[in-house]
Parts: structure tokens; C-alpha cells; sequence
């Protein structure tokens, strides 16, 4: 499922995370955001997960006080990207230990390392969650030398 | 990881300013401190102050004067620059800034580091902000590690690829090959990146997908083993077997089955499989049925498989969960053309869904009933959409309403229905209904003359308790005026009757209030004030003759003027509506009726807008002169009668004065023993046309052709639109 964005924001309309897989301008992204975080934040509790914002399609999903927003293609399934979703808050969950939007505020970089290491220009690059995360885990390993060793890699 | 307290403590105190005006203190500070770091030499805190101005930028601060600082850092040996130097330039560097092509030559140096995660990085930076020529740049390396690399990069390359092939799409060949070994692969990171590579790669180019059928075995057999294979708990997700995986290659399949019967058969009995064996009492079950039954309804599937598709979205419509019942009718909606008679067994729950919460989940289960509709449902269906309408969120209306009417048209068992129908939804939602509705629905009772007398008590009530909707109100104010005899008659068969009486008072309000329009600033109000006025005054032997009954109107003849001519019924109190109601073709001036004159109601009420529009009856090939797509040579225009009834003769002569105008000169005559007064042309146009009437010379004609009123029209089609006949 190709996703052209992933916006993370919490009920009071403050972005915390954003990534963009189209090149849009600053102006454009900004009001983009704006205005779809209006109108997702105006939908009631019950409501659909799925609507079509002008000539989007937009699927979002409450956790806790953090709205996660996408959108994906025409032709793409909204029942697996909402899978796609919780598999993101999962591995967020599994490397910040009950991950709340603090630990999201303050470690927003992490944040985006991980989705990196989950999508890749917008589709999906690993199913394992095991495999997502000990990839992260290496690479913090890597950060934390203070010089570039060589590492071979088996696989 | 260990934190960046450098970072967490701008954060703190950013966060701790208790106004907006505190906070952008705070953060001018912060930039300032964070120019200052860039411009000296290198030091431990260079990815902790690039960090700060990415958490800045989010915020939505302005941050382009980090984007050279993300170029050095990317080429830093050290990994945690690198990391925040990529995650920078994906941040603040698009393909449409000239500082990206700058990290081109980094890209590309460590697609080929030794280490792993530095090529990943640059992978994932090449695939999330890559510029189509940086893609040309670097695709023969994408191609390098498509084949010869481990797992965890090759998946990374083949992703990498599908960027490149959406950027410049002749590279879909190049990686033609290497996609089609990783098939092969087991590992489902590359599986999955080798087949969303393929899937792009076929959507693009119809030769690589005919290319690319030969691997449908190849697609089912890993699919089997998803399906069948036993718990795999790297890969399981509420008992799905890498339901990712699975999603990615039914899709692939749809669109290499898609009208190839070979291909279609090949996979048929694995659809069947998966769509019998999938659990669906989770979300993610849900999702692999859902992309299944897209697959089935799009390939060239077999019956019984279609059938078992059109079930399982069956029972979608009725699961509890919303988004489930949504994207049920999303797909219904795609096929209730193909498979008609299969969605009808469904339309219970569908009509049910229009009284869903969600307004998302109302607009689909709007679409669908509208479709649904037929010959022997329209009873049923339309009290649905009816009671819908006086319910529904206010964006549906107009929808709801004109899906109505259409119904209606088609469908109407009998005329006295549909009358009732359109009624309802005028009473309802009448200011929701476009403009042609109440010419449309005048044309049809004026049609239905066995129900004159029911339809006008039913109007006359309606007003009675409400003259707020505006479209109700012309069409009962019409009615009336025609059959108000019926009314006063007393006695109704269809409905009960109305008393109404005529009043002698009433008529002198009316007067007077038609006296004031005679002062009024709109031309066509004061016009037919005046006319009236005067029909009130005088003409007592003519008024009988001038208030006869409308002649019935034709139906679609968009041109029936049917007595629209200089004298038109005043306009009610309401503001006059909007759209070309009084629009009189230039060559059909006066019309199609007897009389030159309207009629007049006997009963107190105001009088409607007659529901009138163009019409070209005669000389369209005289307006093909403003036409001029050919050249055509400067041909005097010939005299041509246009008007010839109850005594009074209409010609018009036209000389064009340019490639886009062209001059009418109207000339009336009056050849009956009485003079007519009051006389004048009304004229218009198609959109594309303009124009300008001048002075008339006169407005009366005198009686046997005394004399004669001429007029001149500057007609000029400056965009010289082609004109065409209409009906």
C-alpha cells in the first residue's frame, strides 16, 4: 500500500511526527496538515476509519492521544493498512516499553528511525516485527561507537 | 539508545512556555545558538543540534538554513551523524530543492559502504526524497544490489526500485530481470519488495506484464504455502500467515488475471481456497478476504467463485464492525453493474445502512440503493429513500433529491406517484432540488390532465401549511393559476376538497400590490406589472381569450416556449429564481401559442414564472454565421420569416459585420384591424454568444400594417464557439 504521508498528531491538533513519501512543497504539506487534522479531529469516536478527503483517501486510527493518519491510493486495501498502522504502534510499543506520546515527543527522532526501518518510500519493507526490530537494535548498537567499525554482516 | 539531552532539554523548555508569543522566544534563541554550532569546526554535538532543528521544523518553524548542515553531515564518517544528517535531508530536502542533488554523490558512496545499515540509509533516503535524476543516477547500483547483496538490503533495493520506476518510468526495464529471480527468494522482506516491485512494474508496462503471467505459478505456490503452512511465529498475526504478504501477492495476481482467461484459471481454485479457509473474526482475516474478493470480482473468475465473492461482502454489510460494512459497499458499488441480480439479494442491509451513524457509511449506502432501484422495487425502495431524505446530513441532500427524481422518472408505476413523490421531496427538501425540477414537474402534471383537480387541492394544502421552500411554492403558484377553476368547483374525486372561495377583496390587493411592482428597479418585474396592470384595467373583451388554459407542454422540447412572449406573469413575492427560465430563443420569439398574451388567475394568490427555455426551431443555420470554423465567404444574409401568428409577422435580416458578429435586424408587423401596444422583442442567447439589443423604434403596431417596429441585435461569439441546433 503506497502511503503519500504518515501523520502523527494528538487530540489538541499538535503534529508530533510527519513523513512524507511525495515531494510537496512546505506551504502545501502545512496546509495540508492543517486542514486534514481539522477534519479528522471533528469525526466522532464511532466513526468510519476511512474517508475520502478530497481526492484522498485517508485512513486514521486513535491510540490513546495520538492520532495516526495516512494516506493511501485508490486501488489500495484500507483494511490491511489499518494493519499496517498497529504494526507501526506495535514496534513503537515494543522499543519504548508501553510507548506513551511522550516518549514520542521526546524521542521523535527514534520515532522516524523506526518507521524508516518499517517503510520504505512508502510501502511496507519488512513484515517480521522480530526482524524491524533487531535492525534498530544494531543500529543503535552502531551509534553508540564513537568510530565507524567495520562490521560483516552474515545473512 | 542513549537520549539526546541536549534535544530533551530544548524540548522541556520549549514545551514550557505558556504562550505562543513565549514559545517562539524560546525557539529564536535555540536557532540562533544552533547557527552559531554550524558554523564552527566539527564537534561532539553535531547531530544533537541538527536533531534540534528537525524538532523545531516540526513544530513548524522555518529550518532551510539546516539543509547544508544535512549535506556535511551525511558525509561524515561518524554513523550517528550520517543517521540525523539522512533523516535531516528527508525532512528538509525535497527533490525540489537545488541542495538535494548536493547528497547525490554521499548516495551513492554508501550504497556501496561496507556496512549495512549506512547502505540502508542511503537506500532509504533515495527511495523516500530521490529526484527523478538523481534516480538515473544511481538506478545501475539499485540494479547491483537487486542481485547480489543479503536479505535485508536486497529488500530495501527492490522498494528502492519501485521509487525509481514511479520517478522515470523507462527503468521499469532494467529491473525486469532482477525482479523476477527474487521470486525465488524466501526470505518475505524480499519477497514482499519483489513483488510489489512486479506489481509496479506490470501496471506500468502492458509487455512486461504479459512478461510477467508466466510467474502466476510461481505467486500460487507461495501463496499455498502462506495459507496452509502451519503457525510461523515470526510472520503470524492473529493467526494469519504474514497476511502483508498475502494482500501483496493476491493483488498481483488480480492484475495478471485480469481478462486473461489462462491466468484466471490458474488461480482460481487458490482463491476459492483462501476465501473458504481465511478466519475472519479478526480485522486482519478481513483484510485478506477483502483483497480476495477484489481479486475474484476483477479476474475473469468462474461462477461459483464470483457468487461465494459477492457472499462474503454479504456478510461483510452485516458485521458489526463500521469500516468493515463500508468497504463492503465501496466494492458492492463496483459491481452492482456486472453482477446486478447478486447485489439485490443484499439490499435489505444496504437500505438499512442508511440509517448508520457515520455520514461516510450514509453516503455509501446512498449510492448503492440508487442503484439498486428497479421496475419492481421502486415502491418499497423510494419510501426508503424518502424517509432518508427527511433525515439525512444536509451535504446528501442535493444528492438524495436529484437520485429521487431520476428513480422516479424511470420507475413511476403510475403518474399519480410520481406526482406525489416529487411533491414529498419539494416538501422536504425543496431548496436542495436543482432548477429544472420545477419546469420538469409543471410539464408533467400539465400532462397528466386526469389529475389536475388532485393536484392542485394537494399543492393548495401544501402552501397552506408551508411557503418556505421556494421550488414548491413556484410550482403550486403555477397550478393554481391554471386550474384554479377546479378549486373553486368545490369537489374532488382522488383527494378530499378544499373550501375556497373567491374573494372580491383579494383582487384589489392584488391590484395594488401589482402597482408597486410597476416602480420596481427589475426590468422584468416592472414590465409585467405594468402589463398587468393595464390587463386589469382595460381589455375586458380580450381577457377570457388572453386567460385560456396553458396548451399542454411537450415534453423534451428544451425549446417550447409555449407563450412566453412579451406579456409574462408577474413574479411572485419570493425573490425570482435563479437559472434561464424566461429565456426566449431569438428566432422562436413569440413562441408556440395562440395568444401573445398570459393568463390570469381568478383566484388570490400570486402568479408563477412560467417554465420556459430556448428553443431554435427554425434558422439554426443562420446562427451557424457566428460559427465560423470554416472561413466562410461575407454571403449577404437572406430575409427570413420567423413569426407568423394571430396577425403578427416577425422578419429577420442579418448582415455580419465581422469574423465573430454579426448584425439581426427584427422587423414586426401588425396585420390583424386592432393595434397592439406594448410590444417588444425579447431575445437570447447561447452562453458562448453575446448580446446586445439596441432601442426597438417603437412599441406599438399599428393595426393592417401600418407601420412597423424594427429593432436591432449586435449578436458577437468572440470565442467562436461552433452553434449548434438544438430541439
Amino acid at each position: 500500500m503506497f502511503f503519500s504521508f504518515m501523520l502523527l498528531f494528538s487530540r489538541q491538533g499538535k503534529l508530533r511526527l510527519q513523513k512524507w513519501y511525495v515531494p510537496l512543497s512546505d506551504k502545501e504539506k502545512k496546509k495540508i496538515t492543517r486542514e486534514l487534522v481539522q477534519t479528522v479531529l471533528a469525526r466522532k469516536p464511532k466513526m468510519c476509519s476511512f474517508l475520502e478527503w478530497r481526492d484522498l483517501k485517508i485512513v486514521y486510527k486513535r491510540y490513546a492521544s495520538l492520532y495516526f493518519c495516512c494516506a493511501i491510493e485508490d486501488q489500495d486495501n484500507e483494511l490491511i493498512t489499518l494493519e499496517i498502522i498497529h504494526r507501526y504502534v506495535e514496534l513503537l510499543d515494543k522499543y519504548f516499553g508501553s510507548v506513551c506520546e511522550l516518549d514520542i515527543i521526546f524521542n521523535f527522532e527514534k520515532a522516524y528511525f523506526i518507521l524508516d526501518e518499517f517503510l520504505l518510500g512508502g510501502e511496507a519493507q519488512e513484515t517480521s516485527k522480530k526482524n524491524v526490530l533487531k535492525a534498530i537494535e544494531q543500529a543503535d548498537l552502531l551509534q553508540e561507537v564513537r568510530h565507524l567499525i567495520k562490521i560483516t554482516v552474515d545473512k | 539508545m542513549s537520549p539526546s539531552v541536549p534535544l530533551q532539554e530544548m524540548i522541556r523548555a520549549i514545551r514550557s512556555a505558556r504562550t505562543q508569543c513565549e514559545e517562539r522566544g524560546v525557539i529564536q534563541r535555540e536557532c540562533a545558538a544552533i547557527r552559531a554550532q554550524f558554523r564552527q569546526a566539527d564537534n561532539g554535538g553535531r547531530s544533537h543540534n541538527l536533531a534540534k532543528l528537525l524538532y523545531v521544523h516540526m513544530l513548524g518553524y522555518p529550518a532551510h538554513f539546516g539543509q547544508m548542515e544535512c549535506v556535511r553531515m551525511i558525509a561524515s564518517p561518524r554513523y550517528s551523524e550520517k543517521r540525523v544528517g539522512y533523516l535531516g535531508a528527508m525532512m528538509l530536502l525535497d527533490e525540489k530543492q537545488d541542495a538535494s542533488l548536493l547528497i547525490t554523490n554521499s548516495i551513492k558512496n554508501d550504497l556501496s559502504h561496507s556496512n549495512q545499515y549506512v547502505q540502508s540509509l542511503a537506500l532509504c533516503t533515495l527511495a523516500c526524497m530521490g529526484s527523478a535524476e538523481m534516480c538515473r543516477d544511481l538506478a545501475p547500483e539499485i540494479d547491483r544490489l537487486l542481485r547480489a547483496s543479503n536479505s535485508y538490503i536486497k529488500k530495501k533495493a527492490a522498494l528502492c526500485a519501485v521509487h525509481i520506476v514511479r520517478k522515470v518510468h523507462d527503468l521499469g526495464e532494467l529491473f525486469a530481470p532482477a525482479a523476477r529471480s527474487l521470486l525465488a527468494e524466501k526470505n518475505h522482506g524480499v519477497l514482499h519488495g519483489a513483488v510489489v516491485l512486479i506489481t509496479e512494474l506490470c501496471e506500468r508496462n502492458p509487455e512486461t506484464l504479459e512478461r510477467f503471467r508466466k510467474t502466476v505459478p510461481d505467486l500460487v505456490q507461495i501463496m499455498k504455502g502462506l495459507v496452509i503452512s502451519g503457525y510461523s511465529p515470526e510472520h503470524d498475526v492473529a493467526g494469519i500467515s504474514d497476511p502483508f504478504l498475502q494482500v501483496r501477492i493476491l493483488r498481483l495476481l488480480r492484475i495478471l488475471g485480469r481478462n486473461n482467461e489462462a491466468a484466471s484459471d490458474a488461480m482460481n481454485d487458490l482463491l476459492a481456497q483462501v476465501a473458504t479457509n481465511t478466519d475472519s473474526t479478526k480485522t486482519v482475516g478481513n483484510a485478506v478476504l477483502y483483497e480476495t474478493v477484489l481479486t475474484v470480482l476483477d479476474i475473469k473468475s468462474e461462477s461459483g467463485l464470483r457468487v461465494l465473492a459477492v457472499n462474503i461482502l454479504g456478510r461483510f454489510l452485516l458485521n458489526n464492525d463500521r469500516n468493515i460494512r463500508y468497504i463492503a459497499m465501496t466494492s458492492l458499488q463496483r459491481i452492482v453493474g456486472t453482477d446486478h441480480n447478486a447485489v439485490q439479494r443484499h439490499r435489505g442491509t444496504i437500505v438499512d445502512c442508511l440509517k448508520d451513524q457515520d455520514a461516510s457509511v450514509k453516503r455509501r449506502a446512498l449510492e448503492l440503493s440508487l442503484a439498486l432501484v428497479s421496475a419492481t422495487n421502486i415502491r418499497s425502495m423510494m419510501k426508503e429513500l424518502l424517509l432518508f431524505l427527511s433525515s439525512c446530513p444536509l451535504e446528501l441532500r442535493a444528492q438524495a433529491a436529484s437520485g429521487i427524481f431520476n428513480a422516479a422518472e424511470r420507475y413511476a408505476p403510475s403518474q399519480r406517484w410520481h406526482i406525489d413523490t416529487i411533491l414529498h421531496v419539494l416538501t422536504t427538501a425543496g431548496g436542495d432540488v436543482r432548477d429544472e425540477t420545477v419546469p420538469n414537474l409543471i410539464q408533467l402534471i400539465t400532462n397528466t390532465s386526469e389529475l389536475h383537480c388532485y393536484t392542485v387541492h394537494k399543492l393548495y394544502r401544501a402552501l397552506l401549511s408551508d411557503i418556505s421552500q421556494q421550488s414548491l411554492v413556484q410550482v403550486a403558484c403555477w397550478c393554481i393559476g391554471e386550474y384554479g377553476d377546479l378549486l373553486l368547483r368545490g369537489e374532488c374525486q382522488e383527494t378530499e376538497p378544499v373550501q375556497v372561495q373567491e374573494q372580491q377583496s383579494i383582487i384589489i390587493r392584488i391590484r395594488s400590490i401589482v402597482s408597486i411592482y410597476g416602480s420596481c428597479i427589475d426590468v422584468e418585474l416592472q414590465q409585467r406589472a405594468v402589463e398587468y396592470n393595464a390587463l386589469f384595467k382595460k381589455y375586458d373583451h380580450m381577457r377570457a381569450a388572453v386567460l385560456e388554459r396553458m396548451p399542454v407542454i411537450e415534453k423534451n422540447s428544451p425549446g417550447h416556449t409555449n407563450g412566453e412572449s412579451t406579456r409574462e406573469a408577474v413574479k411572485e413575492f419570493f425573490p425570482p429564481p435563479c437559472g434561464s427560465l424566461q429565456v426566449c430563443d431569438l428566432l422562436d420569439l413569440l413562441g408556440g401559442s395562440e395568444e401573445p398574451l398570459q393568463p390570469n388567475p381568478a383566484v388570490g394568490s400570486t402568479l408563477p414564472v412560467l417554465p420556459v427555455s430556448t428553443s431554435s426551431t427554425a434558422g439554426g443555420d443562420l446562427l451557424d454565421l457566428l460559427g465560423g470554423l470554416e472561413p466562410t465567404p461575407l454571403t449577404p444574409a437572406p430575409t427570413v420569416t420567423v413569426y407568423e401568428k394571430g396577425g403578427v409577422t416577425l422578419t429577420l435580416s442579418s448582415e455580419k459585420q465581422s469574423d465573430s458578429g454579426l448584425t439581426v435586424t427584427l422587423t414586426a408587423c401588425n396585420s390583424t384591424d386592432s393595434d397592439i401596444s406594448s410590444f417588444t422583442l425579447q431575445a437570447a442567447v447561447p452562453k458562448s454568444v453575446q448580446l446586445h439589443m439596441k432601442a426597438p423604434s417603437g412599441d406599438s403596431l399599428p393595426a393592417r400594417g401600418a407601420a412597423k417596429v424594427t429593432q436591432m441585435v449586435a449578436l458577437s461569439n468572440p470565442n467562436k464557439v461552433g452553434l449548434q441546433n438544438t430541439q
